[in-house]
């Protein structure tokens, strides 16, 4: 049964302010999730207020000055700066998306921002995302064949073939559509997501891959694949413009079109 | 590291659920309508079969204003989950997963399911029934 309200441990309860310095421009409130394993305490919410005229346009921008200006403490994960290695992802303004691709200004009033949500939090906005991982070695996500290589050539594959992983090789496997899914919230244990579905698809589909059967086979499964009711808030999401909740529908569709 | 102690993520408290999200619960929420609805069904038949006495007291119950009320409901409830069953066979046959359409699918399951359950209340209401 799924379980609503969020734990004893993990309610929210008001936190600091740090209020713009004196001289300061225009400025934003930034109401940020804390959670420092070391206190025993629970989570806050702090409200940082960031001179809008010395701070780059990203929210990544925002937490990247608070964390050298402000409050040195303020733990996230970010890396490229361009929305290619998913590490920024978290929940800003209600959705999820990468902070290093979401303009300040998309934003209506205090821009809120908590870890990726559902998720066991590390450290502030940093959430664990070992089972996710161990979900995505499950599907084996690596081209699997029975026959032998051609001894003079890569495999090779059609322009159409091709054409069929575009929207799929894309994902860049920062868990902001599954932890988006109100069915992971719930089911997030066995039902695999629609991120790490995804993936499966794009290794179903690789006309290269000789596995397709055993792919299915592990996917036909209540939890694995059919936990996925079409919310589509994953597609919604997703910052890179792709739909796992499509991915998802061909996935189901192959599984009956095989049994014909 | 102590991993036992860590707090869960803010989920249903911070998302904002967008439209299909929240027809989604819906449509399992008027799903629940209906069995609870089919319940109610069941009892007038029984009653009807049970003879004219037991039939005129579930007549007054499904009659009066509370029951009224929860006819409605359950109408409604039937053409919703109808219209959005009918929307999720096209998902089931690989189409209209893009975004424009979800949305554009959903407001027709709206409009359309709102106007059936209109129709059928004027018809009854207009023939004398309900």
């Amino acid at each position: 049964m799924a379980q609503f309200k969020l734990p004893a441990n993990s309610r929210i309860t008001d936190g600091k302010t740090w209020s713009a310095p004196a001289g300061a421009g225009k400025t934003r409130r930034f109401r940020v999730y804390r959670w420092n394993p070391d206190e025993g305490q629970n989570p806050r919410v702090d409200t940082y207020e960031v001179d809008m005229d010395s701070c780059g346009p990203m929210v990544l921008d925002a937490l990247i000055k608070i964390k050298n200006e402000i409050d040195p403490t303020l733990t996230f994960r970010r890396s490229c700066r361009e929305g290619i290695c998913g590490s920024c992802a978290m929940n800003i303004d209600g959705t999820n998306t990468l902070a290093c691709t979401k303009a300040c200004d998309d934003v209506d009033g205090d821009v809120r921002i908590y870890p990726l949500p559902h998720m066991p939090v590390v450290k502030d906005l940093v959430p664990d995302l070992t089972h996710f991982y161990a979900q995505y070695a499950s599907i084996k996500p690596w081209m699997q064949t029975q026959t032998p290589a051609p001894p003079d050539s890569e495999r090779l594959q059609s322009k159409d073939d091709r054409a069929k992983l575009d929207g799929l090789y894309e994902c860049i496997l920062c868990a902001c559509c599954s932890t988006s899914c109100p069915s992971y919230w719930w089911n997030g244990d066995r039902y695999l997501g629609p991120a790490i579905l995804l993936q499966a698809y794009r290794w179903i589909v690789d006309s290269r891959d000789e596995n397709t059967g055993e792919r299915l086979d592990d996917l036909e499964d209540p939890f694995k694949l059919y936990r996925c009711h079409t919310i589509m808030n994953c597609t919604r999401t997703c910052p890179k413009g792709l739909n796992p909740a499509k991915a998802i529908g061909e996935i189901k569709k192959l599984m009956i079109e095989r049994r014909t | 590291m102590q991993t036992q102690n860590r707090p869960l993520s803010p989920h249903l408290q911070i998302y904002k659920l967008p439209m299909t999200a929240k027809m989604s619960i819906s449509h399992r929420a008027s799903g629940a309508a209906l069995s609870l609805g089919t319940l109610l069904l069941v009892y007038w038949l029984a009653a009807a079969a049970a003879g004219p006495e037991a039939f005129a007291r579930a007549q007054g119950i499904v009659g009066s204003f509370l029951g009224q009320v929860i006819l409605f409901v359950f109408s409604y409830a039937l053409f919703y989950h109808m219209c959005n069953g009918i929307r999720h066979l096209f998902w089931d046959a690989g189409r209209g997963y893009d975004l424009k359409t979800t949305d554009a699918s959903g407001y027709a399951v709206l409009a359309v399911s709102a106007a059936l359950t209109l129709l059928v209340w004027i018809i009854a209401i207009a023939t004398g029934g309900a």
